[in-house]
């Protein structure tokens, strides 16, 4: 499923997207980066409660389709300029992240 | 006598202890390189994981050193070198899960104890030497052309 359709199904809000046309394939939720860097897939949206700067690290090194901040959690404007610069894609959401991944998961997996 | 395959490319980074702001610059630069070079998606992914999770323990755990990148015929080798403190205990070091991540890098996402594991399963040749006092020597390499599973 193309990222810009789920941008708009789960309402995240946009923070830095360079490419919405690109394949979603299934997502990950975690806040331990090594974990992340274990298992996540490229092409998967990573929901996470971390917001530092090696956060786009982990998500370029990956090439995840992008990540989803859970809970409100506002990243820096160095995050927001680092990811735009490297073409990550970051999104907010005020919602759990229990609640972003079922939505995700339902529209992946219907 | 074993053919030594010759240096194609040779890249050496310094890592500065504590960074972490700049924590991950040197895999995003390393993984430009290989990218420009042409390696093939998998290589690429692999050896950045390598040099991600090397160079976020020599931010976190050591007095700072150097990753040096060496790109062969056959291989993509990623060396670590560090001023110490050294680990006493390298086996120990290396189980899942084991970790002396300080509390504010766990809160930051570090310190879960896979670093060395996931280093481990993205080479295909892998060795540390340690000397406490000393440093810690890390030698990581991803071989061409051998399917990964």
């Amino acid at each position: 499923m193309k990222l810009a359709r789920i941008v708009a199904e789960l309402g995240l809000e946009n923070l830095a997207a360079g490419d919405l046309t690109r394949e979603v394939t299934g997502g990950y939720c975690s806040d331990l980066l090594s974990d992340v860097l274990a298992h996540v897939a490229p092409g998967e949206l990573w929901i996470t409660h971390q917001r530092h700067l090696n956060v786009v690290a982990v998500a370029k090194l990956r090439d995840v389709a992008g990540v989803i901040f859970a809970q409100g959690n506002r990243p820096g404007h160095d995050v927001v300029s680092r990811a735009a610069a490297e073409g990550v894609n970051l999104f907010l959401s005020e919602r759990s992240a229990f609640e972003i991944a079922g939505r995700l998961y339902r529209l992946l997996r219907p | 006598m074993p053919r030594v395959a010759p240096v194609v490319h040779k890249r050496i980074y310094e890592v500065a202890p504590r960074d972490l702001d700049r924590a991950g610059a040197v895999s995003t630069e390393v993984r430009k390189e290989l990218l420009a070079l042409g390696m093939s998606p998998d290589v690429v992914r692999r050896a950045s994981v390598v040099c991600f999770e090397g160079e976020m323990n020599m931010v976190l755990y050591s007095e700072g050193g150097r990753i040096i990148l060496l790109v062969k015929d056959d291989r993509v080798e990623l060396l670590f070198s560090d001023r110490g403190p050294g680990i006493a205990d390298v086996d120990l070091a290396s189980q899942p899960g084991y970790s002396t991540a300080p509390d504010w890098a766990r809160e930051l996402g570090f310190g879960a104890g896979l670093g060395i594991t996931n280093m481990e399963e993205n080479s295909d040749l892998f060795k540390i030497r340690s000397r406490v006092g000393k440093g810690t020597v890390v030698r990581a390499t991803i071989l061409l052309g051998v399917p990964f599973f």
